[in-house]
């Protein structure tokens, strides 16, 4: 039997973990959320996931045949780029322009880099980066107009609606930035605390994912206690713009729950391979994200910014991995003896 | 009683590999008698290998030298059986290829060689006397490392040592002997780090155990009552007992790149070494025999031995049942760091901790031909010297040996946590492995190129005169 023994050199056992629970963990995360999108937005927006879902798919195979690669579908990877993709369009988007954005989130976002952990850029906010640029007016107003069941049509709903036609059903963001920009044209008496019950619990005027932000805490706090992410980039990303919002006089709590931006720093964010490996790095590129994102949502035309700047702060990442390294064991140790010396 | 409370101990990096512990955890040390014939290596140290001392034919006792070194960094081998010397030639050893190795026809009567006697009280020898038995008995670190004892006890003068610790974590799953011998014989091994301190001039004793083994706590802080040596608890986490890791966790204090733990006052210590120190100064025997767990859930009856070194592995397998069914790997040494062995001829020697049975199923784990990293951060984590693990086996992959030295891959002391968290299953410390060589050899080419000019500078100059 001698000869049967297996000769390998150390470590002889290794974390179960593998890329496909670590994706599947994220997926779950997301479902709940995603249920519920069905839910207030019916079939329209099923048919946004399901195209969304099968452009990331096809993308991704037809890729990966065409390099004679292994196909990786079963890594569940590009399933979750689909998702997390379809979570960040309108529930109106006509479905084969969801399917486009799926398709250029895994071929643009993906594999023209390399395929799995050579990309640059967050897929899925690439896909969408595509979609936003292409046909901006889906993105732009009419989200209201989907609130058909009674959950995401109260009386509290209601009196909002009614207030923020003024500005053609804007959605929260761009109703509040009307406001805060004093512009001619904003709704009276509409205040960001009006939205904190929708925007928690059922927001109708959004993407998909944008339903109800408990939900997005809920799956965050699933992903950091089973470590699949690290709490540092959605913690450093939210307070840094807590604190920003604050500072500039504007509602911190309404800024943080609307529009894309839990989604963005609880899952775009913690992308792992668009993201700094260190943990110190993590911190680095949180506070840039939270710097960014105020900077564009308070000074640009758009009352949105998370997208882009994740996309802006991805392209800094390797130079964050160059330079922010972690403190080594004896490092400070090593310092002072040349000091000394 | 002294337990200290505070749960110093949280290191940075790390993993939680399941413990495995209870295999042999509650298995009292139990005597293995000694096969009919017994392989002793002549290099079961890190340092300069023995020269055999005896020939085929000499008649040796239980503790007669059979090899020795002039070397400083080594230490000597003594027979652990009475018998006839059979041939002195290369054997399989436990770490890798063929090693020169006296063969002893135990006699089974185990008579003790004539020139052994007790050492004096050590209460009342000097530091070098102390240095100077130990070296004689053979010791070295217990704990698997093998690097001499007196060695690392014989700091140079402008590093004087404050702190002696005794590492008791005992964090390689599996592993049970130093918890065993913490049970079982306490007072001993607390005699070990007194004698230890007093070798090193240490004012300060610590004895740290990892918090998952609350009765090696209880016994050993029972045995110290008014000792005044300190038994700490530190938090259960791979690699704890890993010097520098104890150190940092303990004292806060770090052993600077590339130096030893005498740069920063201390002493490590192996709960094993200690307790052979012990015995050593009590009887005269010196290291002969050593405690080694045989565990792995293919072995019938995980157990803790106390076995002759040069005892083959199969024999301690025997001893133990055999196995269940044919196991999938062989190591020596726990799961994180061990050694797998391709044949169970190759002999327990001094630093054998444990051998460890892995079956089949357990040794499944699929190794990508390619290395990919999805960048998920893991191995950074995980790693206790704050290296960046996957930038270091993606070059040393790509032989980007500049690059790996600029992020100190010196650094990596191979515990293998980054590979063992690493969710494509990428062979990090594997690579990280080659790397080091790649780069000690390119160094070493360096100096010798570097003395060859300087050599030929003098002689020119000679010329010149
Ligand atoms: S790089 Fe070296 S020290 Fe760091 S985790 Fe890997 S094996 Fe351990
Ligand atoms: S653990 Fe593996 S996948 Fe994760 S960063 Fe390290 S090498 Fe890459």
């Amino acid at each position: 039997m001698d000869n049967n023994l297996i000769v390998s050199t150390s470590p002889h056992i290794r974390d179960p973990i593998n890329t496909r629970r670590i994706m599947c963990q994220v997926i779950a995360a997301l479902a709940p959320v995603t249920i519920y999108a069905l839910v207030i937005h019916g079939l329209p927006a099923l048919w946004v996931l399901l195209a969304s879902i099968a452009g990331a798919l096809l993308g991704e195979f037809v890729m990966e045949k065409g390099r004679r690669m292994p196909v990786t579908l079963d890594d569940c990877s590009a399933l979750l780029t689909g998702l997390l993709l379809a979570l960040t369009l309108p529930p109106l988007l006509p479905w084969w322009i969801a399917g486009v954005g799926g398709l250029m989130a895994t071929i643009l976002g993906k594999q023209i880099f390399g395929g799995i952990g050579h990309n640059l850029f967050n897929p899925a906010l690439v896909g969408r980066a595509v979609v936003f640029v292409s046909w901006p007016a889906y993105f732009a107003a009419g989200y209201a107009k989907s609130a058909a069941i009674g959950i995401a049509n109260t009386a509290t709903h209601k009196s909002i609606e009614a207030a923020v036609d003024i500005v053609n059903g804007a959605s929260p963001l761009a109703a509040m930035k009307t406001i805060y920009d004093g512009a001619a044209k904003a709704p009276q008496g509409l205040f960001g605390s009006s939205y904190y019950r929708p925007l928690l619990f059922s927001n109708p005027w959004g993407c998909l994912g944008e339903v109800s932000a408990i939900l997005l805490v809920l799956g965050g706090v699933y992903l950091v206690v089973t470590r699949v992410i690290d709490w540092r980039i959605p913690v450093v990303y939210l307070g840094t713009v807590v604190c920003l919002t604050a500072v500039s006089g504007r509602d911190p709590l309404f800024y943080t729950l609307a529009g894309g931006l839990l989604i963005g720093a609880i899952f775009m964010a913690t992308d792992y391979t668009t993201s700094p490996l260190a943990r110190r790095g993590k911190i680095v590129y949180g506070v840039g994200l939270g710097v960014v994102t105020w900077l564009l949502r308070g000074w640009s035309n758009n009352p949105e910014g998370v997208m882009f700047a994740i996309l802006f702060m991805n392209a800094l990442v390797p130079l964050i991995d160059r330079y922010i390294l972690p403190r080594r064991y004896g490092q400070v140790k090593k310092a002072e003896e040349v000091a000394q010396a | 009683m002294r337990v200290t409370s505070r749960l110093l101990g949280r290191i940075r990096g790390g993993v939680h590999p399941p413990g495995n512990k209870d295999f042999s955890a509650d298995a009292a040390i139990r005597e293995l008698a000694a096969p009919s014939t017994i392989i002793i290596p002549m290099h079961q140290h890190i340092g300069a290998p023995c020269t055999p001392r005896v020939k085929k034919g000499d008649e040796v006792y239980v503790g007669t030298v059979i090899g020795d070194s002039d070397s400083y960094v080594s230490a000597p081998v003594h027979s652990s059986v009475s018998g006839v010397v059979i041939q002195v030639a290369p054997q399989a050893h436990p770490t890798g290829g063929e090693v020169l190795a006296v063969l002893i026809d135990n006699d089974g009567e185990y008579l003790g060689d004539p020139s052994l006697a007790v050492p004096g009280p050590w209460e009342d020898m000097e530091a070098d006397e102390i240095r100077q038995g130990v070296r004689d008995a053979g010791m070295v670190g217990l704990g698997g490392a093998a690097f001499p004892t007196h060695v690392k006890l014989s700091p140079p003068r402008e590093h004087p040592i404050d702190t002696v610790i005794l590492n008791g974590a005992e964090c390689e799953p599996f592993l049970t002997s130093d918890y065993r011998l913490m049970l079982e014989q306490p007072e001993a091994v607390l005699e070990g780090l007194r004698i230890i301190m007093r070798a090193a001039g240490a004012a300060r004793g610590i004895v740290a155990i990892e918090d998952n083994k609350p009765q090696a706590l209880k016994v050993m802080a029972m045995a110290n009552r008014g000792g005044g040596i300190e038994v700490t608890p530190v938090a259960t986490r791979y690699p704890q007992g890993a010097e520098k890791v104890l150190i940092a966790s303990l004292l806060g204090r770090e052993v600077p790149s590339g130096g030893l733990p005498m740069h920063v006052g201390v002493v490590v210590n192996n709960a094993g070494t200690a307790h052979a120190i012990a015995r050593y100064f009590s009887t005269g025997m010196p290291l002969v025999e050593r405690v080694v767990t045989v565990t792995g859930s293919v072995v019938r009856e995980p157990s803790n031995l106390m076995v002759r070194i040069g005892t083959s592995f199969s024999a301690a397998i025997e001893a133990c049942g055999w196995f269940t069914e044919p196991p999938g790997k062989v190591l020596m040494g726990g799961p994180m760091m061990g050694l797998a062995q391709y044949t169970l001829d190759v002999p327990v020697i001094k630093g054998t901790s444990g051998i460890l049975a892995l079956s089949r199923g357990e040794t499944e784990y699929s190794i990508p031909s390619e290395p990919v990293c999805i960048r998920c951060g893991r191995c950074v984590d995980a790693c206790p010297m704050g290296l960046i693990p996957t930038y270091l086996a993606s070059y040393a992959y790509s032989e980007k040996w500049d690059a790996a030295a600029r992020l100190n891959i010196e650094d990596c002391f191979e515990c293998g946590c980054c590979t063992y968290s690493c969710p494509t299953k990428n062979p990090l410390v594997q690579l990280i492995k080659t790397g080091k060589k790649e780069l000690a050899r390119r160094k070493k080419r360096l100096e010798s190129q570097a003395s060859k000019v300087a050599a030929s500078g003098r002689e020119g100059e000679g010329g010149n005169g």
